[in-house]
């Protein structure tokens, strides 16, 4: 790819956005980068990987945590910035790539070639694959939902300009459920050939 | 009176929320509630012109005893004009002595003294820690020391995190044995008249028995860490030369020699007479003057929100004071100690201890300076063993938690820098039984000692 495309896939938990990402991921040959951000961090600094996974896209606790001059003790403000420099190397050397989640469209805020999409589906579709993918109950997806939702939530719009789920926040806001996972990548998949063709 | 009371304990709760959520920096809350306190309390409420002044109390300046003093000092209230002019003074020094690589320096000739050897270098970093705590800011010194630590521990191919939990454990303890090590300790030597002398004999034995028991703890706590992650052998010839640091041999002189003169004004003020003010801006000045053109660029770089922010607190703290809510508090611990001298000085260490493990250690020195006067004219009891177990439990007790004092934030935040980060767990593990073995510690001197 001549030009440099930086796609972020925010979403909602159940919505298939991993799914998606994986998608475009293949599809345009582009590395996805996911949890394997800090597989990476983690090789790159001799780190072991469990004592920074713990802390991925994780909020930051407000009565735990406390800044001193610019310090802070808060390790998941830490590996939030470890993800951040990690993907604006990699767009400062011109890589094209796709970061799930992470805070990606606003770490990547100011490179031209930022394509910003978020996720959304409707509940009982998120349920249905939730129910599925993590073997839960009805219940027990509905609770997890609601879980990580808020976490992302939370850490997004503690670290982000604009607000989770917010369609101004992003370029474009898809649900998931109209088309299904494989029809959601095709329209989104169109949508990236035209912004490219637009740059 | 009451309606006073009321506002002035609304706009220090106000404070104090502010201050634990972060959300408005921190100078901007105390003064902000300084002005409320003022406006409210003195101006509303009381509609007291003295009361405001002598909350500014701009007079002290003018007061021959602010600068140069001989015997018993008098006790102040009010904004502690000497501890802002002391800390400001220390705080331009100090950009001095980093700007001539003075901390790089020291901390790698000592680590190449003892060949960088994972042991040593570990007792080795904890007494430096101490040390240097005892004449300079416990921030200052964990900003270098720790990133040095991580420095290193990258060529040793070692976890940085033992040597730095231990680094900062040390470097409040060591903040605790002086009247200038720690913010609480200039603020209790200034507002109750101790010398430099009087810290170092009282608290400064209590650190030093405690830093005989702590050492070796962590020692034993984290030994078998002290290995290399991979088992690799480090090449000797990776290790940085304590010359590299130097960035100007002049500057790095002139560094030491203020340094000295610092610790050796600091040591003797009681005899020489000059006050901790004094000190604070002759340091200042020779350290200005000596910098040339770089003068304005050290100025730049002092720390004027953490001025600013006791200049805030010490205005709220007096709204309470005048209003008599502290005397109340005093009278507090008199009803619930029912007049035993031993459970007051347990509840002054061990809640000091509690709640600077969780709030800011500075506001609740301040607050609580009034509150051991008053319990002292009450009961009788003497005014400086009250003065020493208030010292060491907001000194110590912050070390039992990531957030308890500054040096610990800072500390975590480089190690988790450098890649590793600290959780609240791995933290509390290590640091929260030796800060309950050296409460434990205080209090039995202070009751041996004292009481």
């Amino acid at each position: 790819m001549d030009k440099q495309v930086l796609i972020t896939v925010s979403r909602e938990f159940g919505s298939g956005g991993h799914e998606v990402a994986a998608e475009l991921s293949k599809r345009f040959g582009l590395p996805l980068y996911d949890e394997s951000i800090l597989d990476s961090i983690a090789h790159q600094h001799n780190l072991k990987l469990d004592k920074l996974s713990r802390f991925d896209e994780s909020p930051i606790n407000i009565f735990t945590s406390r800044r001193v001059r610019g310090f802070s003790n808060s390790p998941e403000e830490h590996v939030s910035a470890m993800q951040a420099r990690f993907l604006q190397q990699k767009a400062e050397a011109g890589e094209s790539f796709v970061v799930l989640g992470r805070c990606g469209e606003e770490y990547l805020r100011g490179f031209s070639g930022l394509i910003s999409i978020f996720i959304l589906a409707d509940r009982e579709f998120k349920q249905r694959r939730t129910m599925r993918i993590d073997k839960v109950s009805a219940e027990e997806a509905l609770e997890l939902m609601a879980r990580n939702d808020k976490r992302r939530k939370y850490l997004h719009n503690q670290i982000c300009q604009g607000k989770w789920g917010d369609s101004r926040t992003y370029d474009i806001c898809v649900n998931s459920a109209r088309l299904d996972i494989r029809g959601t990548s095709d329209l989104l998949e169109a949508y990236v050939r035209a912004r490219i063709a637009a740059m | 009176m009451f309606t006073a009371q009321i506002c002035a304990v609304v706009i220090f709760l106000v404070m104090f929320i502010l201050l634990i959520t972060e959300r408005i920096p921190r100078q901007t809350v105390t003064l902000g509630c300084g002005l409320a306190t003022l406006l409210i309390v003195f101006g509303l409420c009381l509609q007291n012109a003295d009361a405001v002044a002598q909350s500014l109390s701009f007079q002290s300046f003018l007061s021959p005893g602010f600068w140069y003093r001989i015997g018993e000092a008098d006790t102040s209230t009010g904004i502690n004009w000497e501890t802002i002019v002391f800390i400001a003074g220390m705080m331009v020094m100090v950009e001095g002595m980093a700007a001539s690589g003075f901390f790089r320096w020291l901390c790698i000739k000592l680590a190449r003294m003892v060949r960088f050897r994972p042991a040593p270098l570990f007792f080795l970093f904890m007494i430096l820690s101490a040390g240097l705590s005892m004449f300079i800011d416990s921030i200052t010194v964990i900003m270098f020391l720790a990133a040095v630590t991580a420095e290193l521990a990258r060529l040793l191919d070692m976890n940085p995190v033992p040597f730095i939990l231990s680094e900062i454990f040390c470097a409040n303890l060591g903040g605790s044995a002086t009247m200038c090590g720690d913010p609480p300790n200039i603020i209790i030597g200034t507002s109750l008249g101790y010398s430099f002398f009087d810290f170092i004999t009282n608290t400064g034995f209590i650190a030093l028995a405690s830093m005989l028991i702590v050492m070796p703890y962590f020692y034993f706590f984290f030994r078998r860490e002290l290995v290399p992650i991979t088992g690799k052998r480090s090449d000797p010839a990776s290790f940085p030369d304590p010359k590299e640091a130097i960035t100007s041999r002049r500057g790095f002189a002139v560094s030491c020699v203020i340094f000295a003169a610092a610790v050796v004004l600091l040591v003797t003020h009681a005899q020489t007479g000059l006050t901790v003010s004094t000190i604070g801006l002759a340091i200042a000045v020779v350290t200005l003057l000596s910098a040339g053109r770089n003068a304005f660029t050290l100025l730049r770089k002092i720390d004027y929100s953490t001025l600013l922010f006791f200049i805030g607190l010490f205005v709220a703290v007096s709204g309470l004071e005048y209003t008599g809510v502290l005397e109340l508090l005093a009278h507090l611990i008199e009803r619930v100690s029912g007049g035993n001298v031993y459970l007051m000085v347990g509840i002054i260490i061990w809640g000091s201890a509690l709640a600077s493990a969780f709030i800011d250690n500075i506001p609740f020195a301040a607050t609580m300076i009034p509150v051991i006067r008053t319990l002292s004219v009450a009961q009788g009891v003497d005014l400086s063993s009250l003065a020493w177990a208030l010292s060491m439990g907001t000194d110590i007790g912050g070390s039992a938690t990531p957030i308890g004092a500054s040096a610990n934030v800072v500390g975590t935040s480089i190690a988790a820098k450098n890649g590793f980060p600290v959780a609240w767990g791995r933290y509390c593990r290590a640091q929260t039984l030796p800060t309950i073995l050296v409460l434990v510690i205080a209090t039995v001197i202070v009751f041996a000692r004292y009481l």
